[in-house]
C-alpha cells in the first residue's frame, strides 16, 4: 500500500516536472520516468502485458524518438530556458495546490468512497482477451495508428517542401 | 461478420488503396470513392434497413468477430453522416487548390467517415472511446490542414480540450469496468441499476457526461468551438459543424444517457441547465460577431443547447425532439457554412461589416442562406420550426415551463442575429468593390442547394419524416 502511494506520488511529481521544465530534453527524460513508474504500477496490478507495452513503447521507443527529434532542433540558451521555466511556474503554481486541496477535502470530509470491484473477469490470458474479445477495438487501434502516421505525413510534408 | 461492419471497413480499405504508390490516376478516383460510398450508404439505410441491422456475411465470420448494434437512432446518424460528408467533399474538392492537398483531404474525409460510422454502431463503451479518438484525431489533422498560424491555434485548442474530455471519459470507463466486469452497454447499465447510489459510480457518470459536453461544445465547455470552426478550411468547417461535433458529443451523450445511465432527476436537471445556458450564451455571443464563420460557430453552440435541453426532459417525446433537431441542425448549419465558403471564395473575406448587397450578384447563395437562416430561427414551414416545436411541446408537457419560455425567447434572438447577418452580407446596396464578383462555382453552391432542398422537404413532409425516422427513436428508451 505504502509502495503504491510512493509510486503514485513520484508519478505525479515527474508528470508536473515534465510540463514545467523549459528544456525539451529534460521534459522528455521526465516523461520517460513517468512511463517507467507507470510500468511498475501496472506490474504490481498484475497487468504484465500492458506493463511491457508501456515500458517498451512509451519509455523506450517514444523516448528515443523524442531524443532524435530534439537533437535536430535548435536549443534555447540558458537565460531563455530559465525565463520560460519561471514563467510556467508563475502561471501554473496553483495546479498542484488544487490537486492537494482536493485530496485533503476527500480525506477530511470523510466522503464515503468505499468501492468494491465486482465480477471482474479473470484476465489470465491477455492474448485471448485481445484477439477474441476486443477484436473491434484492435481494428480501431490500427486505424488510430494509421491516422497518426497519415497526419504526420500531411502536416509535416508541406514544411519539408518549404 | 455483420454487414454493417462494411461501413467501417470499406472506407479504410479505400484510403489504403488510394495511397499506395499506384500513380495519380488512382488518387483521382478518391472523389468517386467517397461519392459512391456515401450514396451507397444512404441507399442502404433508406432501402435495406434490415440488412444493416440483421445481415451477416458468414464467409468472413471466422476473420472478423465483431458485435455491432444498430437501432433507429444509429440509422438516423448513418443517414446524416454520408449527406454531410458529400457536401464537405464537394466544397473541399472545389476550394482546395493544391492537387496533393486535395487527395490528402479526401483521404482524411474517408478516415473520419470510418470513425463516425464505427462510433454510431458500437455497443461497448471502450469501443466507443476508441472510435471517438479516431474522429477526434482526424478532426485535429483536418483543422490544422493548411498549417498556418490560425489553423494550428484552432487545432491546438481542440487538442487540449479534447484531451481533457478524453481523460475524464477514460477515468469514468475504468470505474465502470471495475463495477461491471466488462465494458458493454448492457453490463454497465445493469451495474449502475444494481449499485444504489454509489458515490464512485455517480462521480464517474458525472465526469463522463462532462467529457461529452466538452466534445459537443456545450457552454461553458465551448472554448474550442469558435476557433476550430473559423480557422479550419471551409470544407472542414462544414464537416465539423455539420456532423463531427454532433456524432462525437451529442449523439454519444444521447446514446449513453438513454441506453446506459438512464434518466435520474439530477441528470435531467444538469442537462436542462447546461442546455438552457448554452442556448442563451451562444445566442448572445453570436449577436456581436463580425466574422461570419465565428457567428455561425456561436449559433451552433446555441442550437446544440436545444438538443441537450430536449434530452433533459427525459421523456420519449423529448428524445425524439432532440434527435429531430440534431438531424435538422446538421443539415441547415452545414448549409450555412457552405454559404460562408461561397461568400469567402467570391468576396475574399468573411468580415460581415465589409460585405453587403451580395444577393444581387450571388442569388443562389443568398437564397440558400436565407432558407437555412430562417430554418435555424424556427420559422414555419421549414424543418427547424418543427423540431423546435416538438422540443417546446416536450418541455411544456413535462412541466418545465421556464425552460420552454427560454427556448421560445431564444428563437427570437436567433432570428435577430440571422436577419442581421442576411442584411449585412446579402441585402442592401452592393458595395463598389464587389461589383464584379460572380456566384461561386457549382461545386461550392451545389451542397448549399442540396441542403436547402432537404430543409424545405423535411419541413413540408414533416409528418412522414417524424413518423418514419424520428418517433421510432423513442424505442431506444426500451
Amino acid at each position: 500500500m505504502y509502495i503504491d502511494l510512493v509510486l503514485l506520488s513520484l508519478l505525479t511529481f515527474f508528470s508536473i516536472w515534465a510540463v514545467m521544465r523549459g528544456t525539451l530534453l529534460r521534459a522528455a527524460i521526465a516523461l520517460a520516468l513517468v512511463s517507467i513508474i507507470l510500468s511498475i504500477i501496472m506490474f504490481r496490478l498484475g497487468s504484465a502485458l500492458a506493463a511491457v507495452f508501456e515500458l517498451s513503447v512509451c519509455a523506450g521507443f517514444i523516448t528515443v524518438l523524442f531524443m532524435s527529434v530534439i537533437s535536430l532542433t535548435k536549443p534555447m540558451n540558458y537565460v531563455e530556458t530559465m525565463e520560460m521555466t519561471k514563467g510556467r511556474i508563475k502561471r501554473f503554481w496553483y495546479l498542484p495546490v488544487i490537486v492537494l486541496l482536493f485530496l485533503a477535502g476527500l480525506f477530511f470530509l470523510n466522503i464515503p468512497v468505499h468501492f468494491k470491484a465486482q465480477n471482474i473477469v479473470s484476465l489470465a490470458n491477455e492474448r485471448a482477451v485481445l484477439w477474441n474479445l476486443r477484436q473491434f477495438d484492435l481494428f480501431g487501434q490500427v486505424v488510430v495508428l494509421l491516422l497518426g502516421v497519415f497526419g504526420i505525413v500531411i502536416l509535416i510534408k508541406s514544411r519539408f517542401e518549404e | 461478420m455483420p454487414v454493417s461492419f462494411l461501413l467501417v471497413l470499406v472506407p479504410l480499405l479505400c484510403v489504403i488503396f488510394a495511397n499506395m504508390p499506384l500513380g495519380k490516376a488512382v488518387k483521382k478516383l478518391l472523389f468517386y470513392f467517397v461519392l459512391l460510398f456515401s450514396l451507397a450508404q444512404v441507399y442502404l439505410v433508406v432501402c435495406y434497413k434490415d440488412l444493416l441491422t440483421n445481415g451477416t456475411i458468414y464467409s468472413l465470420t471466422p476473420v472478423f468477430k465483431v458485435s455491432l448494434a444498430i437501432d433507429s437512432l444509429s440509422l438516423l446518424l448513418l443517414l446524416t453522416i454520408p449527406i454531410i460528408t458529400v457536401c464537405a467533399l464537394f466544397i473541399g474538392w472545389f476550394t482546395i487548390k493544391d492537387e496533393v492537398q486535395k487527395y490528402d483531404f479526401t483521404s482524411m474525409l474517408l478516415m473520419s467517415l470510418t470513425g463516425m460510422n464505427g462510433l454510431v454502431m458500437v455497443n461497448d463503451i471502450f469501443s466507443m472511446y476508441v472510435f471517438l479518438e479516431i474522429v477526434a484525431i482526424s478532426s485535429f489533422i483536418l483543422i490544422a490542414f493548411y498549417t498556418d498560424i490560425g489553423s494550428l491555434e484552432g487545432a491546438f485548442k481542440y487538442i487540449i480540450l479534447s484531451a481533457v474530455a478524453t481523460i475524464l471519459m477514460l477515468t469514468a470507463i475504468a470505474v465502470f469496468f471495475t463495477a461491471a466486469g466488462d465494458t458493454s452497454f448492457v453490463s454497465i447499465s445493469n451495474a449502475i441499476k444494481g449499485s444504489g447510489r454509489n458515490t464512485f459510480l455517480i462521480a464517474a457518470m458525472s465526469i463522463f457526461v462532462g467529457g461529452l459536453l466538452i466534445k459537443g461544445g456545450i457552454a461553458p465547455f465551448h472554448g474550442w468551438v469558435a476557433d476550430a470552426y473559423s480557422s479550419a478550411p471551409a470544407a472542414v468547417s462544414v464537416l465539423l459543424a455539420g456532423i463531427i461535433t454532433k456524432v462525437a458529443g451529442i449523439y454519444t451523450l444521447i446514446r449513453i444517457v438513454t441506453t446506459v445511465f438512464g434518466f435520474t432527476p439530477q441528470l435531467e436537471m444538469i442537462l436542462l441547465f447546461f442546455g438552457a445556458f448554452s442556448i442563451i450564451l451562444g445566442a448572445l455571443i453570436a449577436m456581436v460577431q463580425k466574422d461570419m464563420k465565428r457567428m455561425l460557430a456561436y449559433s451552433s453552440i446555441s442550437q446544440m443547447g436545444y438538443i441537450v435541453l430536449s434530452l433533459g426532459t427525459g421523456t420519449a417525446l423529448g428524445i425524439a425532439g432532440a434527435v429531430f433537431h440534431l438531424f435538422n441542425h446538421a443539415i441547415f448549419k452545414a448549409g450555412l457554412f457552405a454559404n460562408s465558403a461561397a461568400v469567402e471564395e467570391a468576396a475574399g473575406t468573411r468580415d460581415m461589416d465589409k460585405l453587403g448587397g451580395l444577393s444581387s450578384k450571388m442569388p443562389v447563395t443568398g437564397f440558400t442562406s436565407l432558407v437555412s437562416s430562417l430554418s435555424t430561427a424556427g420559422i414555419p414551414p421549414l424543418s427547424g420550426f418543427w423540431s423546435k416545436l416538438v422540443i417546446i411541446i416536450a418541455l411544456w408537457s413535462s412541466g418545465h415551463f421556464v425552460y420552454a419560455i427560454i427556448a421560445v425567447l431564444a428563437s427570437l434572438l436567433t432570428l435577430a442575429y440571422f436577419l442581421s447577418m442576411q442584411r449585412r452580407v446579402f441585402f442592401g446596396k452592393l458595395k463598389e468593390e464587389y461589383k464584379d464578383i460572380k456566384e461561386a462555382r457549382f461545386g461550392v453552391i451545389f451542397p448549399a442547394i442540396m441542403l436547402s432542398l432537404i430543409t424545405i422537404g423535411v419541413g413540408i413532409f414533416f409528418f412522414y419524416v417524424l413518423d418514419t425516422f424520428m418517433l421510432p427513436v423513442k424505442s431506444i428508451l426500451g
